[in-house]
């Protein structure tokens, strides 16, 4: 079980590096240009590409932070055995859940 | 040279540090100040030394913060405003004083599957192993530990994770990966992917800092992180 | 001679190496992590701001036009650049043959996530 945790916690790290890279540029791009909401839903909107991309991103990013934070909480706390699961579990699908949803309401027209 | 106000940990866990006057002279080591304690002011101190020539590791302790050989630290390395602090390496119970029970230590390496499984007998010709072949020369980088448990003593992942092997096991371990004369991988591999494995390491690189031999257990840990993520995808592991 | 200028209920300490480099490195990784785990929920929730109205976002996006928000979203950028980067280091060291200067790349990545914040928050000023 260590060994898939580790394998998912590296595979989607290795998986968002190059994501986050371009979320970076969108960072800088948006924030430099002062985009408004406008600007931004109309890029947005409709794009499978940008759904696909932010789609990967989010469940990545929602499986490595659910990792993350079940081992930093295995080492900074008590919690140990089911709690760690419950832990890890609430906080991956919550991301996901508000992820998507997120992704879902600038992409879908 | 003046006197040097030593701080050595007396008592158990719920111990405390006592100060000593301890003359300072040329050419001194750590060690040379606590046995001068021993020897002048309390006979009642209890310390751990061997070869006293940085052989064996025995004399391992924590000075001002830090795991190392005491008989391999000059004091004039150490001492900060004419002050020392000596205490008991940490991260294992204390028996008394500057020695900690090294048994939890001991255990780990067993746990972590850290032995020789040998496939030939007396009985068999010796095998010729070259020492040039990769698995050979990676065994080798990491084969000089001694088990001085300051490395074991310097991780703080062996400090927050109880179940954590430890950057000393580990390492044997992957030296007997790379062993081919060594038969026992497979239990080795799912012993090390457990919990408290190599992966809990989170490669701060403390062992590798602290190793009095310049080991790098990170570097054996990172080895047995890939090769347990292969066995692990070849479905040779749970 | 000897004095006993006990400190007690004090366990030995053994914190000496909690200034080298690496060890702050895995610190400041973890730690950017947690907050950048944090903040998500939030950033997400923004952006699901629009299923009540375009003009919700717009609203919450000209809030954010504050300096000092600014400043907050600077630190963000700082925490994420940062925790790429070591993570980037993390990745290389678990799977390629051992290298050497792993201080020097903690250096770079401090420096390259302090620049990529600073030029951040100049050019969106």
């Amino acid at each position: 079980m260590n060994v898939r945790l580790y394998v998912l916690q590296r595979v989607s790290a290795a998986v968002m590096a190059p994501l986050l890279l371009i979320h970076l540029g969108v960072i800088f791009y948006a924030s430099n240009r002062g985009l408004s909401a406008a600007d931004l839903l109309a890029r947005t909107r409709g794009s499978l590409l940008w759904g696909a991309f932010y789609a990967t991103f989010v469940v990545a990013a929602a499986t490595h932070a659910a990792i993350g934070v079940r081992v930093v909480a295995s080492e900074w706390t008590r919690w140990h055995g089911a709690a760690l699961e419950r832990l890890m579990w609430a906080c991956g699908l919550l991301l996901v859940a508000l992820g998507l949803t997120a992704v879902a309401a600038v992409v879908l027209v | 040279m003046g006197d040097i106000a030593v701080s050595l940990w007396r008592g158990n866990a719920d111990g405390s540090y006592q100060v000593y006057r301890v003359p300072q002279r040329d050419n001194q080591t750590v060690l040379d100040v606590v046995t001068w304690v021993q020897r002048n002011l309390d006979p009642t101190l209890a310390y751990r030394f061997a070869c006293r020539v940085g052989m064996c590791g025995s004399c391992a302790m924590t000075v001002n913060g830090r795991p190392r050989w005491t008989c391999r630290t000059l004091t004039t390395k150490v001492i900060k405003d004419g002050r020392l602090e000596i205490g008991p390496l940490a991260n294992l119970p204390i028996i008394k004083d500057l020695a900690c029970d090294l048994r939890p230590f001991f255990e780990k390496w067993q746990k972590a599957r850290a032995v020789f499984s040998p496939r030939l007998t007396r009985q068999d010709a010796i095998e010729r192993i070259a020492p040039t072949t990769t698995p050979r020369l990676a065994a080798d980088a990491a084969i000089e530990c001694i088990n001085c448990a300051v490395c074991y003593a310097a991780c703080d992942t062996v400090r927050w994770n109880a179940d954590y092997l430890g950057p000393a096991a580990l390492n044997r371990a992957w030296t007997l990966v790379n062993d081919v004369r060594d038969t026992g991988n497979r239990q080795r591999l799912a012993a090390v992917a457990a919990a408290g494995g190599c992966h809990s390491c989170h490669s701060h690189q403390s062992c590798q800092q602290h190793c009095p031999n310049a080991l790098n257990p990170t570097a054996s840990i990172a080895g047995l992180k890939r090769h347990t993520m292969q066995a692990y995808l070849r479905g040779e592991l749970e | 001679m000897n004095g006993k200028r006990g400190r007690p209920q004090r366990a030995p300490n053994s914190g000496g190496h909690r200034r080298d480099p690496l060890w702050v490195a895995a610190l400041l990784h973890r730690i950017s992590g947690l907050a950048l785990a944090a903040f998500l929920p939030l950033h997400f929730l923004v952006f699901a701001l629009v299923l009540k109205s375009e003009a919700a976002l717009e609203g919450f996006l000209r809030w954010t036009k504050n300096p000092a928000v600014k400043l907050a979203e600077m630190g963000l950028v700082f925490l994420l650049t940062l925790h790429l980067l070591g993570g980037i280091r993390i990745l290389l060291l678990e799977n390629l043959p051992w290298f050497a200067g792993h201080k020097q790349l903690v250096a770079g990545a401090l420096l390259t996530a302090s620049m990529l914040a600073l030029v951040f928050l100049v050019r969106a000023a």
